[in-house]
């Protein structure tokens, strides 16, 4: 699997979610936000955490903008796989190739921290190595993660299969406890928790791992 | 030219940082604020001509997240 991992001025999960999937085996490639296309034979392009552009505007808004940002449309739009982790999920929803918006937490406050996530679906890449209804603890580490969509579109990702992960305990005011969601085509993922940060056993979590060795598992055989 | 656009988030979309400013200023002794809505005020200075359309497509690409926010224009 060949994987193009996203750099922002204000990443700061690019090296983890690197070592993640090089870790899972695939060949890493880290793209700068100025370049206008992604490296050939891109099966997965990752879009890590971070404060890309300090947040200016709203979360992700200047990053979704970018010349990279067209051609991860482009990407996605072809069929490609996306995730998006925090200020990725940002990012991505910002571009409009997820639904909704991240608003500040219900608490205003940041949260730094494990959180409990039940997978709701296993029909996706990134969720089929897990079983539906299991639950894991994966950290979030963010201030804008307070997941919004109109009650259309809530019930759409819902009839649909479409809601990846849900907090266990609602730690943000997300509407129906999303904590991550995926595209119409579910190739594209969006999450706010860090499976990168729940991978290697220094870590002291490893729950995280088995998204990308799904991930792997699928983009290998296909 | 300039403009100012008004960006704010829709009714309906939560505010949890005006609800912060709403109870400190009842903690001050303000009495009687029945509700507090913060947003951003963004000022353009922009080349003679620019027309209220091609400020509303600047609002609708970037400068307002329409999900959430509804943005007014005031052309000075």
């Amino acid at each position: 699997m060949r994987a193009a991992v996203i750099q922002f001025p204000g990443s700061n999960c690019d090296r983890d979610m690197a070592v993640a999937l090089e870790k899972s085996g695939a060949d890493v490639q880290v793209v700068w936000h100025k370049d206008a296309a992604l490296p050939s034979g891109v099966d997965l392009v990752a879009i890590p955490g971070g404060f890309s552009f300090g947040d200016y505007l709203r979360c992700g808004a200047i990053a979704a903008n970018s010349p990279i940002c067209r051609a991860v449309v482009d990407h996605a739009n072809a069929g490609g796989y996306v995730l998006g982790v925090c200020n990725g999920f940002q990012i991505l929803t910002e571009t409009g190739l997820l639904p909704g918006a991240l608003l500040r937490n219900a608490g205003l406050k940041y949260i730094c921290r494990t959180v409990g996530l039940k997978i709701e679906t296993a029909n996706s890449a990134y969720t089929e190595s897990y079983s539906a209804g299991s639950e894991i603890s994966v950290p979030i580490a963010h201030h804008d993660g307070n997941y919004f969509a109109d009650d259309a579109t809530i019930a759409r990702l819902t009839g649909d299969d479409r809601v990846a992960f849900t907090y266990t305990d609602n730690p943000n005011g997300s509407r129906a406890n999303i904590a991550g969601i995926l595209s119409q085509n579910r190739r594209v993922l969006g999450m706010m928790p860090h499976p990168e940060r729940a991978f290697e056993d220094a870590h002291g979590n490893t729950d995280g791992q088995r998204l990308f060795a799904g991930l792997m598992a699928q983009l290998t055989s296909a | 030219m300039k403009a100012r656009v008004h960006v704010m988030l829709k009714e309906g979309v939560l505010d949890p940082q005006g609800a912060a400013v709403q109870h400190a200023l009842g903690a001050l002794g303000f009495a009687g604020v029945n509700g507090v809505r913060q947003g951003k005020v963004i000022e353009l200075d922009l080349a003679d001509g620019t027309t209220e359309a091609e400020v509303g497509e600047m609002c609708e690409k970037l400068l307002a997240n329409m999900v959430i926010e509804s943005y007014r224009i005031d052309l000075l």
